[in-house]
């Protein structure tokens, strides 16, 4: 029975069932959307993970980076007459360009100050983007941002044919992630958000180990920021707020802050919630909030974690039970 | 050169009600190392709770405030032992999280109860008085006054009494304050009540002027933290001053720079300055 649920087994069923979603729902245009927009956020989220849950900075302005990856789309695609791919590609270098510059000066502060430093430089790319006129449209925000061009035959005019481009995304970009957590790489971001000084005494660079996985952070949500854009095609100011980071937040949080699934599993949820709680926009928050700080106070690790907690916990009592009922008083050590 | 006195003027009251709101984030990160995001929604309550109770009983405007102080300073009892205390040993991302949580909880809140609409509050000192040119409205001062009282209240509980004395020795070194018989608890949960009676007083003062509504604590929470990053974390001389700088730098702002940018201006100063100090002007050695 275990077997059967081994990891290798819940992805292979899990992704074949994401390939096999639009048939079943061809039809219904807002349940692919929504869909979407889920795998969308999730990219962005995975990127919060790397800086947030594995190097263990809290980077507030990820919404903002978010938005500079949507505006750049939608600014290169709407104002000239280059390829989308090419301005896809430009967006997330812009929006990774962006991070390294503040990258240098905010991980110079540390715990609370960074936070602090991000939340505020968030609020001003916010305030950016709302003033500057002339090139973000304001608060009229930017219209008209055209869907990607074909590629060869394909082309991506339907619903079901932008849910498998952006599929494509997010699987690449869960493999990415997977590969840096899993490296020696990743095991650096992890050393650093332990013990900043134990990773120093260590001999790691980690100014530098810091910068690269914010950087990479950042061109994850430059990218779903991108997709986004050409996903709803018109974009406003609000999608750099604060409001906007809280979601990515709550979504990573209740997820599962520093687990590999964690921000799939969040963002779905939350994404599919947010709709069936739509008529209670407003108060969707009363509940909500105080999930996230019960989540904080008593499973810091989220879903995920806690679904791992529990694993180990039942894995660890049949053990005990087993070795008890071979032999009932003495229990080998050897077996664990 | 009236302008120019009218914009000092201005630059005080703005300075004022940040000064407030800065001293109580900087107590609480003194004490318990916590850069309360949620202070910002103490602010948000403080100026409901002012306005409705005006509103629904009609009693004077300073027993409205007696009653918010009361409230708020509850709530943030309530904020530290309900959820800051259990985070007590957790890394410091979890704290930042739970404050987050908290904003997002009470402005939905707010929302529910009171509605989304800009109110406005009346006071019995919206007259208008003109000294030397410089056109005042008896809110404004109010806000000057009110603000002068309460940090000569606060600075004298702080140095003169035994639970301000138990406060400050937690701020200067916590393992000395546990070591001569400090509780711990009852000076975070007095921390967070000071906090909380300071936010109530600075949003039932602003209000007149800046109207009632559910995202009122957001620009204040932010310029708030620019103040106590400035003045150095947990230093209230260094909020006074930090304050009264950021109120004068935006009032003046906006008169001779752009009133748009206004914002901008303060969020600038504060990334100029933590990239230059990372730990922010005044800062005194490792927390």
């Amino acid at each position: 029975m275990e077997k059967i649920f081994n990891q290798r087994n819940v992805i292979i069923v899990l992704i074949i069932f994401a390939l096999v979603f639009p048939i079943i729902y061809a039809d219904n245009r807002y349940v692919m959307h929504v869909m979407t927009l889920g795998f969308i956020f999730t990219i962005s989220v995975y990127g919060m993970n790397i800086i947030a849950g594995y190097t263990g900075q809290l980077s507030l302005a990820h919404a903002g980076f978010f938005a500079i990856g949507a505006y750049s789309l939608g600014i290169i695609t709407t104002k000239t007459e280059i390829n989308f791919w090419l301005a896809l590609l430009l967006s997330v270098l812009i929006t990774s360009a962006a991070g390294f510059v503040l990258g240098l000066f905010a991980l110079r502060t540390k715990e609370h100050f960074f936070a602090i430093y991000t939340l505020i430089v968030g609020y001003l790319i916010y305030l950016m983007i709302d003033k500057w006129d002339e090139l973000t449209g304001g608060v009229r925000g930017l219209i008209g941002i055209p869907i990607p061009d074909p590629i060869g035959p394909l082309t991506f005019e339907t619903a079901t044919s932008m849910y498998y481009l952006v599929l494509v995304f997010l699987l690449v970009s869960i493999f990415v992630a997977v590969r840096i957590v899993k490296s020696l790489t990743g095991r650096t971001y992890i050393a650093i958000r332990n013990s900043e000084e134990l990773a120093q005494t260590l001999g790691i660079n980690t100014r530098f180990n810091k910068l690269v996985s914010f950087v990479i952070s950042v061109a994850f949500a430059g990218l779903a920021g991108a997709l986004y854009a050409s996903l709803t095609r018109f974009i406003g100011p609000e999608i750099a707020g604060t409001n906007m980071v809280f979601s990515f937040l709550m979504y990573l949080i209740v997820g599962g802050i520093g687990t590999l699934s964690g921000p799939l599993v969040g963002t779905m949820l939350f994404v599919w919630l947010e709709q069936f709680l739509k008529g209670y926009q407003e108060y969707q928050m009363l509940i909500f909030g105080p999930i996230l700080i019960l989540i904080v106070i008593f499973s810091p690790t989220g879903i995920v974690g806690g679904f791992y907690k529990l694993k180990d916990k039942l894995q660890n009592f049949r053990k005990i039970k087993k070795s008890r009922s071979a032999k009932p008083v003495t229990l080998n050590s050897d077996e664990k | 050169m009236d302008l120019f006195l009218q914009q000092i003027f201005n630059g005080l009251t703005l300075g004022s009600i940040y000064t407030l709101v800065a001293i109580g984030l900087t107590l609480v990160f003194g004490i318990l190392h916590i850069p309360n995001f949620a202070h910002g929604s103490l602010y948000l309550i403080g100026g409901y709770v002012t306005l409705m109770v005006m509103k629904a009983t009609g009693v004077h405007y300073f027993i409205a405030i007696i009653v918010s102080i009361l409230v708020v300073a509850l709530l943030g009892v309530l904020m530290e032992r309900i959820v800051f205390h259990p985070l007590r040993n957790s890394p410091p991302i979890h704290d930042n999280i739970a404050a987050i949580g908290m904003v997002l909880f009470f402005e939905a809140l707010v929302q529910l109860i009171w509605g989304t609409e800009y109110q406005r509050m009346l006071t019995p000192f919206g007259n208008n008085i003109s000294i030397a040119g410089v056109a005042m409205t008896g809110q404004r001062i109010l806000v000057i006054v009110v603000t002068v009282i309460v940090v000569v209240l606060l600075t004298l509980f702080l140095k003169k009494t035994m639970m301000g004395a138990s406060i400050l020795a937690m701020a200067q070194n916590r393992e000395a304050a546990f070591l001569v018989g400090i509780n711990a608890n009852k000076v975070a949960m007095m921390t967070f009540a000071i906090a909380g009676a300071l936010a109530a007083i600075a949003a039932s003062i602003a209000s007149p002027i800046n109207l009632v509504f559910p995202a009122m604590g957001h620009l204040v929470i932010l310029k708030a933290f620019v103040v106590v990053i400035i003045g150095g974390m947990g230093s209230i001389p260094g909020a006074i001053i930090a304050g009264l700088i950021l109120g004068l730098t935006e009032s003046m702002g906006a008169t001779y720079i752009s009133n748009d940018y206004k914002d901008i201006i303060a969020f600038l100063l504060l990334i100029i300055i933590m990239t230059v100090r990372p730990k922010g002007l005044f800062a005194k050695g490792v927390y």
